[in-house]
């Protein structure tokens, strides 16, 4: 076993996936908003006008880096309420069927069902399989209002070819709105190509080194749109409710440093990643990766540790001090069998042994490396019980 | 001791990891998750790992959720459905305690590295020369030895029930007096899995359906119908529509789910002088044949003076309504507080 490096209440985070820390510069943009500048931009006073300008300013760099117009931007509390909003608000401008893959997280799956839509079946790497995609447009045509495909998945890190999903959508159910829930990916990919045949992103703050509980949803100029909160008609009556300024320019903030470091954070991730897979390899033995890494996300690592369920996997790392994930959490905080693994057809015994490592941009070399050793030490432990 | 205390969220098992900490062991705390369906009455709620978490934070200790549904599912619902399928009366708290709490949990909790695991039952484990006992708890209107006697030394090596040497008043002034949220919750009542709002009618008639049956007497004349004979217990009188000619009250004594009957008799009718127990599982060693025990038939009823040879427990009294299904437990005729275990009514 390599030679561990960690310190007795040293902290390994690697969760980012989950969430990540907030960046000192957001925190630092974030601040006068909190205090002094406390205004609200709708006023029409000098207060209100301070607020209004940062607010306007934040919207431009969202756009710049999304490849939209400012207009186009609506911030929202978050990306489940993009996703909503994205998936509910034009069934009900359009009405018709909402259709979605079963490996979508699940503010965009549970508001397909709730909308009474149809899910779609997955390839075994969680990606939109076009072929099953097809033939469920194909078996509802003339209804379907809006596909909503992921971007990145959350939970195994595969990245969706989304001009492939926009060419079956735009030949099978023409007229279609297109939706993608970006949130996982915004912090790695460029979305003005990815996202580039979407009508609808969503994007969430906190996952890029913003603040937790904003977010936007890119809804693209033309796209029908009905809201979900009724009120004062902000965000072009898109999305009523005083903006959060403080989140939003933390958010802006966040996300166009994300996009200045994305390429030299993308290939340090991808060696630390690839440094965390090896150790895991020799050290744990038995690892199955779920995702081929240059499919996936550069920062996230999936895997099935033979042997080791992960639930208690991720109690005995969390007393080595590593953080990590094992699957979809629920309100309770139990582990259950993830709804992503089971989509893409692994067992849901060999679901329950998932690990899932993801790496961010304070990840240490150090880090790997203890986190690895943590691994293997608990893996033994597991497997000897 | 490292020590991973099972949290239902309830009163007890908070006083249970507080007392553990008090006596310096180090405690950790885990909520299970058992059932994945609706649930108003039992210990799985999101509302009452809420409870149990708050309490650890409380007491500043870790707390972990465990989701074991599908086991759950399968060595306590599922049998609990095929039970009543059966025509039979099962006790779900037994195959819990069996299977869950002190299996699958218990494995969990030794490799993850615990010593033991304990939980908030009214109930004592002794060490003597001899091995561990299971002994009554103090509050005998709260005891749960009933329910556990499945546990044999292998796990009781490794058990810790706190509050066992505790009356429950004496448990919620504890929890008072330490602030804990839970202080005057109420004791959980029931079946967890079973729905208030829904009852056992609604819940079986999901998950395997409910028949009409003949009510008949003894002779096999009809007397009426009901609506779901797999809802029927042994010993029941109401809803059987069976007043009866004689006037006198009518008990359901034989169900029989196949043939969609019931058959109601006299109180002398239930009367049963012994019953062969199904699955024994002993604390220890079995009682020696023809040894005398007290034999008790339901959580908080009274332990009767019985016999116990080949694998039959022969009361000194008949004793009433005695349900195939049903947990008979055995305890020490001599040492009245001592369980020795039990099994199945057949």
């Amino acid at each position: 076993m390599a030679p561990s490096t960690h310190v007795p209440g040293r902290v390994v985070y690697l969760d980012n996936a989950a969430t990540t820390p907030l960046r000192p510069e957001a925190l630092e943009a974030m601040l006068p908003f909190l205090t002094e500048r406390f205004g609200n931009p709708s006023g029409g006073h000098r207060v209100a006008r301070e607020a209004r300008l940062a607010l306007d300013e934040a919207r431009d760099e969202v756009a710049d880096v999304l490849g939209c117009g400012p207009g186009e931007v609506v911030f929202t509390a978050g990306g489940t309420e993009a996703d909503n909003l994205a998936v509910l608000g034009v069934v009900a401008a359009r009405g018709g069927t909402a259709v979605c893959p079963a490996a979508e997280h699940h503010a965009v799956l549970h508001a397909v069902l709730a909308a009474g839509g149809r899910v779609v079946g997955t390839g075994p790497d969680a990606a939109v399989d076009p072929d099953q995609l097809a033939a469920a447009l194909d078996d509802l045509r003339g209804e379907v209002s809006v596909v909503s495909a992921m971007a990145a998945n959350n939970e195994v890190g595969t990245v969706t070819p989304l001009a492939e999903v926009a060419a079956v959508v735009a030949e099978r159910a023409p007229g279609a709105t297109l939706h993608t829930d970006a949130v996982q990916a915004a912090g790695w990919c460029d979305l003005r190509t990815l996202a580039a045949p979407a009508d609808l992103i969503s994007v969430a703050a906190h996952k890029l080194g913003g603040p937790k509980g904003v977010g936007c949803l890119v809804v693209r100029a033309g796209t029908p749109l009905r809201p979900l909160l009724h009120g004062g008609g902000q965000e072009r009556e898109r999305r009523s409710g005083t903006q959060d300024v403080a989140g939003v320019v933390g958010f802006a903030t966040a996300l166009r440093l994300a996009a200045e470091e994305r390429a030299e954070a993308g290939d340090r991730a991808r060696a630390l990643r690839a440094r965390l897979l090896d150790l895991l390899q020799r050290q744990v033995g038995r690892v199955v990766v779920s995702v081929p890494l240059e499919r996936a996300l550069p920062g996230h690592l999936h895997v099935r540790v033979n042997g080791c369920e992960g639930e208690a996997m991720l109690v005995l790392l969390d007393d080595a001090g590593v953080c990590a994930s094992a699957g979809s959490a629920c309100a309770s905080g139990a582990v259950e069998p993830s709804h992503v693994l089971l989509a893409m057809g692994v067992p849901k015994a060999e679901a329950l042994t998932s690990l899932r490592l993801s790496i961010g941009r304070a990840t240490t070399e150090a880090d790997v490396v203890d986190a690895a050793a943590a691994v293997a030490a608990a893996a033994a432990q597991l497997r000897a019980g | 001791m490292r020590v991973l205390v099972g949290m239902s969220g309830g009163v007890d098992s908070s006083v249970a990891a507080a007392l553990l900490l008090e006596q310096g062991h180090e405690v950790v705390g885990a909520t299970l998750k058992l059932w994945g369906g609706a649930s108003d009455s039992g210990c799985c709620s999101v509302a009452d790992v809420d409870d149990a978490r708050r309490v650890a934070q409380q007491l500043g200790v870790a707390h972990h959720v465990f989701s074991f549904t599908d086991d759950f599912d399968e060595h306590v619902v599922a049998p609990y459905v095929a039970e009543h399928a059966a025509g039979r009366t099962p006790n779900p708290c037994i195959e819990c305690n069996r299977h869950l709490k002190f299996d699958r949990f218990l494995r969990r909790a030794l490799v993850l590295g615990f010593d033991a695991v304990a939980t908030g039952h009214h109930a004592r484990v002794a060490v003597t020369q001899a091995g561990f006992e299971l002994r009554r708890g103090a509050d005998q209107a709260k005891d749960q030895s009933y329910v556990l006697h499945v546990l044999g030394q292998e796990q009781l090596a490794r058990i810790l029930l706190p509050v066992g040497d505790l009356r429950k008043d004496e448990v919620r002034r504890r929890a008072a007096a330490l602030g804990l949220r839970t202080a005057a919750k109420p004791d959980s009542q029931d079946v967890c899995f079973i729905t208030a709002s829904g009852g056992r009618s609604a819940f079986l008639g999901a998950r395997t359906g409910l028949h009409p049956a003949d009510v008949v007497d003894r002779g096999g004349a009809p007397i009426g119908r009901v609506d779901a004979v797999e809802l029927v217990t042994i010993g029941q009188r109401r809803g059987l529509g069976a007043a009866g000619g004689t006037g006198r009250p009518r008990y359901a004594v034989e169900v029989d789910v196949p043939g969609r009957r019931v058959v109601v008799g006299d109180s002398d009718d239930l009367l049963r002088g012994s019953v062969q127990l199904a699955k024994p599982s002993w604390v220890d060693t079995p009682p020696a044949d023809g040894s005398a025990v007290l034999a008790q038939i339901s959580a908080h009823g009274p332990a009767l003076v019985a016999r116990w040879a080949t694998g039959r427990v022969a009361w000194t009294q008949p004793q009433r309504a005695v349900a195939p299904g049903q947990a008979v437990v055995l305890y020490d005729a001599t040492d009245p507080d001592r369980c020795l275990g039990g099994g199945t009514a057949s």
